[in-house]
């Protein structure tokens, strides 16, 4: 069997290779092969680039096939007469494919050996694959093309890439084609124009790719120098303020233009190596807890020539001053690199104004969260003088629920909306039995019912650690929501906070028509300003303080769902919130849904403009922001929106 | 004027005389000074809880007297405990790098030992410099004196700028709560200058006394302590049987009239809340050494609520009420909370005491606030009308 087989192969070696004839007309692309048999079996990085200018010039359609089979380690050559082939390996067989026709075969192993590139050709010759993928009749080729060359940009790609533009008929890749010709011709264009002209073109392009392109082409190196160095030199920068001077002078030491310099710890050193007798060059070991006396000893040890001498700070500051510091650009051409420099100067003005848009849209989202929050106690604080504590763990039961309700409706749309009244219904329920329990027996104490509400608070917060675990709970939301709306590189939102933004904007509606158009926000408002006057005139208090406790707890609820969808659900994630919401309470003034929403947006924006300024550290900015609160109620101690006249009494 | 504020306030004489006579038996009972039944651990804990007793009394004042009900008065105790531990720990850190330079051949600069100490320091944080807030710590003096003067400068410019723009009610409890807030969030930043939230610690070793064990330390502090609370309560009692306690509580009772009877009542406010955050500083100062470590945890917002608690539940108005409040609820919480509590088999539960304790504190809490508006104090009012 394997006799018969070893035949027929010989035979149709022999024929290969005693008819090359037949090769060249029928077999084109083997034949080129051919010509470059010892580069392609062997390629070098080098010598490989005249087989690939070959490959492309004979414009055959199978050379695509090809290069792929050959970046990827899949063409086997015959031993005995040369010839290349596809193949695939099947244990000791080879599956061989003709690489002009395309016929199939199969062979041992044996007698074939694997054209094996080493990665430095692989990348050459993908980038040669590039031209021939820019230009595949396959969209999803030519868009992976392009994203490779996005990945990794070269010189070399400019040409297939803008010769590629014509024929692109996909709008959005050819749009895509020219940013990234742009980019490129930036960077590696042959003449000075055509690259002047490219960057220019970027400044209306505020992507992070075009800002790393301009950044690219401004990158610059440090050095030093005694003279004033003939390069693309970005700025000189001056020792004690660009740099410190110990730095400087280290960068001089490593550019050996000065002697090392004598810190206090080689002198240290120094002088522990050479006691002698239990003192240094003279001087007492005991006298030398100073750094005065240290380096005296240190000077005369060095004119005995035991150590190197003493460099003393003013000297290094002399030397540093001496020399000239800088920063050079790599790009030697200075009309680039100061186009360059005023294109990313265009362009970072642009991006901060984005950043400021995005900032904004931050603290409105943040705005909103506070006000959900937030305007459950101010209405019940307006309302009956209430401060109530638990405000926060009802905003936790609120998250809870919907927690629980996910347990049992596993569709995430639709358990959230069940949540949402669920959680109203719930915390409504809590509000109003915490009401009629307590809270009524307290109403001429204040400051008590903010004690009694804080006794529940913990009461409460311990139940759900005990019935919850510590562990944080996910409230996990719809996939409708995941994501974010991205407007540019810079502004871009999730939707989860445009959706609580939403949240807050119904909420706000829903209450001022409540309280403005209904007969309860009428007697609400009546309680509110004058609840004697408003009980004669025959409302009854005591209704209206149960439905308003409970309207606000209800609000808190809501406001823990949302909360939910976004942070983790946790025992103390009431906690977390109570004292912005105070905060907003106290800031936006009392009894007033406009109040609340100037507190609201007032804290939000002022915690992200100054998490802004100092973005490494949250810790301070709710420091500063307590702060500035503090000092705020001094000029407005009854908030923003003060409730005026006889109202206003205490 | 002694004798006769002493004859109106017999309750001050009996106050002292338990406190007396407890602290004989603890000594008697004590490992140090006695026959060793008490432990030393417990030595400290009971020393502790006289401190906080201590902040207890002057919440009281402030709160139960004036009417302020301050939320942040555990930021005082806090700064207190801040500034003893800062010298505390920096001349226990100087002892230390003193010893490890010791034995080399060149004697160190003055910079050099600055330089070990603030690596050993601040090397936690990441840094090795002395901010300037240390500047005072290698002083014991100097910083004994920051115990009273940071947190009373603190109180007087909180309070001159609440008090002057008419913030009263929850307003004023919301304020200072977020005034302890800012403090906290402050101090657990890393370059606050007092080492972030891992705060300062090895505070129970009293630098100079390396070989006095820690039962006669602690022995010390409690002693201390008793007599630091005593003469907190003559002090409180005294300021607030004379006319000028009268002024206070009518502030308590209604702000308006005093005012309009010609008191400057925004002084009398800003001079309790002072004095009684000075009081604060210096019980944090005794309760830290005690307690070994100092870290912002201690002075969140929390804290200060459960001292509220503790008075609420001890009975208000009555400084003897305080003491009760906070000796009772805080021992009892740490039997609870350390296990000490026998767990309640229900059959179908189990009531572990260390998850239920806060529920049945927060519960009691509601029903002290709801139906013994006097605390547990108020039941000596039972004891003392019986009679009649």
């Amino acid at each position: 069997m394997h006799a018969i087989r070893e035949a027929v192969l010989l035979l149709s070696l022999l024929c290969l290779s005693v008819m090359p004839a037949y090769a060249q007309s029928d077999a084109p692309l083997q034949t080129i092969l051919q010509t470059h048999a010892d580069e392609v079996a062997k390629p070098g990085r080098r010598s490989v680039s005249v087989v690939l200018d070959d490959l492309d010039a004979s414009g055959l359609p199978n050379v695509l096939p090809f290069l792929e089979a050959w970046q990827e380690k899949r063409i086997w050559q015959r031993e005995a007469d040369g010839v290349f082939f596809l193949a695939e390996e099947d244990d000791d067989d080879l599956n061989l494919r003709d690489i002009d026709t395309g016929a199939e075969d199969t062979a041992l192993k044996d007698g074939f050996s694997q054209v094996k590139p080493n990665g430095g050709v692989r990348r050459v010759i993908a980038t040669a694959l590039v031209k021939f993928q820019l230009t595949d009749p396959d969209l999803d080729r030519r868009s992976t093309a392009v994203a490779a060359i996005a990945r990794r940009p070269d010189a070399n790609q400019l040409e297939p890439l803008l010769a590629s533009v014509d024929r692109e008929v996909d709008a959005a890749l050819k749009a895509r084609k020219v940013q990234l010709a742009n980019f490129l011709s930036a960077r590696f264009a042959d003449s000075t124009e055509d690259r002047i002209a490219a960057i220019e073109s970027l400044s209306s392009d505020t992507s992070i790719e075009a800002r790393a392109v301009l950044n690219q082409i401004l990158e610059t190196t440090s050095g030093v120098a005694a003279e004033r160095p003939d390069v693309n030199i970005a700025r000189i920068l001056t020792p004690g303020t660009d740099l410190s001077v110990a730095d400087a002078y280290a960068q001089l030491v490593d550019a050996e233009l000065a002697p090392a310099a004598t810190p206090s710890t080689v002198i240290r050193a120094a002088l522990e190596a050479n006691i002698t007798n239990g003192s240094v060059a003279g001087i007492p070991t005991a006298e030398l807890d100073n750094d005065a006396a240290r380096e005296r000893a240190y000077a005369a040890l060095a004119t005995d020539g035991l150590v190197p001498p003493l460099v003393t700070s003013s000297e290094q500051s002399k030397a540093a001053d001496a020399a000239v510091f800088y920063e050079a650009y790599k790009e030697k051409d200075a009309a680039i690199t100061d186009v360059a420099a005023r294109v990313l100067e265009e362009v970072e003005a642009r991006v901060a104004f984005a950043q400021t848009v995005d900032l904004g849209l931050d603290a409105l989202s943040l705005a909103s969260i506070y006000f959900l929050a937030a305007i459950g106690l101010a209405i019940t604080f307006g309302v009956m003088g209430v401060i109530n504590m638990a405000h926060g763990e009802f905003i936790m039961m609120g998250a809870y629920t919907g927690y629980v309700i996910q347990l049992f409706v596993p569709d995430y749309t639709l358990s959230i909306l069940i949540a949402l009244p669920t959680a109203f219904a719930i915390t409504f329920a809590a509000g109003v039995t915490m009401e009629r329990l307590v809270i009524r027996h307290l109403y001429h104490r204040p400051l008590e019912t903010l004690l009694a509400t804080f006794g529940i608070s913990i009461a409460l917060q311990q139940l759900a650690k005990n019935i919850f675990g510590t562990q944080a709970r996910p409230l996990t939301s719809p996939a409708w929501l995941d994501g974010a709306w991205v407007i540019s590189d810079v502004i871009q939102i999730s939707y989860i906070r445009i959706a609580i933004f939403v949240l807050a904007l119904i909420f706000l509606v829903l209450i001022l028509y409540v309280l403005k158009r209904t007969r309860l926000g009428l007697e609400v408002r009546a309680v509110t300003q004058n609840p004697g006057m408003a009980a004669s005139m025959g409302i009854n208090p005591d209704k209206i303080n149960m439905l308003t406790f409970g309207l606000g707890s209800g609000i808190a609820g809501i406001a823990g769902v949302a909360i939910g969808l976004y942070a983790k659900v946790t025992s103390e994630m009431g906690a977390d919130y109570i004292v912005q919401s105070f905060m907003t309470v106290v800031v936006g003034g009392v009894g007033n849904v406009w109040g609340t929403l100037a507190g609201a947006s007032l804290i939000g924006f002022l915690q992200k403009g100054i998490e802004w300024f100092n973005p490494s550290n949250t810790l301070a900015a709710q420091t500063y922001m307590v702060l500035f609160i503090i000092l705020f109620i001094q000029f407005r101690p009854k908030g923003i929106v003060a409730l005026k006249g006889r109202a206003a009494a205490d | 004027m002694h004798k006769s504020f002493i004859f109106h306030n017999p309750s001050v004489l009996w106050f002292l005389l338990a406190l007396a006579l407890f602290t004989m038996a603890v000594t008697v009972l004590s490992e140090a000074f006695g026959v060793g039944l008490v432990s030393t651990s417990f030595v400290k804990t009971l020393g502790k809880t006289l401190c906080l007793c201590l902040i207890a009394i002057a919440m009281d004042v402030v709160w139960g007297y004036c009417g302020i009900l301050s939320l942040g008065h555990f930021a005082f105790f806090g700064t207190g405990g801040y500034a003893i531990g800062m010298w505390l720990m920096y001349a226990r850190t100087e002892g230390i790098v003193a010893a490890s330079l010791e034995g080399q051949a060149i004697p160190p600069t003055p910079q050099e030992i600055s330089d070990a100490i603030g690596t050993q320091i601040f090397g936690v944080v990441g840094s090795s410099e002395f901010p300037a807030i240390w500047a005072f710590a290698d002083s014991l003096v100097l910083q004994l004196l920051m115990v009273v003067l940071v947190p009373g400068l603190l109180a007087l410019v909180f309070g001159w700028l609440a008090f002057r723009s008419r913030v009263t009610g929850v307003y004023l409890s919301i304020l200072t709560q977020a005034m302890t807030l800012a403090l906290s969030l402050y101090l657990f930043q890393n370059d606050s200058g007092l080492r972030g939230n891992n705060g300062l610690s090895g505070l129970q070793n009293i630098p100079g006394f390396e070989d006095t064990s820690q039962a006669t330390i602690s022995m010390v502090f409690f002693l201390v302590s008793a007599i630091a609370l005593a003469a907190g309560y003559v002090l409180f009692a005294w300021v607030m049987s004379g006319k000028m306690g009268s002024v206070v509580q009518g502030i308590r009772d209604n702000e308006a009239r005093v005012r309009f009877l010609g008191y400057h009542v925004e002084s009398y406010k800003l001079f309790v809340f002072t004095l009684t955050a000075v009081i604060a500083g210096i019980a944090g100062a005794l309760y830290y050494p005690q307690a070994g470590i100092i870290n912002p945890a201690e002075i969140a917002p929390i804290a200060s609520i459960y001292l509220a608690v503790w008075v609420a539940i001890g009975g208000r108005g009555r400084l003897y009420g305080a003491v009760i409040g906070a000796a009772f609820v805080s021992l009892l919480s740490s039997w609870f909370t350390g296990g000490g509590a026998p767990a309640i088999n229900l059959g179908f539960y189990t009531i572990q005491w260390t998850d239920w304790w806060l529920v049945l504190l927060g519960v009691s809490f509601v029903c002290v606030t709801l139906f013994f508006p006097k605390g547990i104090g108020g039941l000596f009012d039972y004891l003392v009308r019986k009679p009649s």
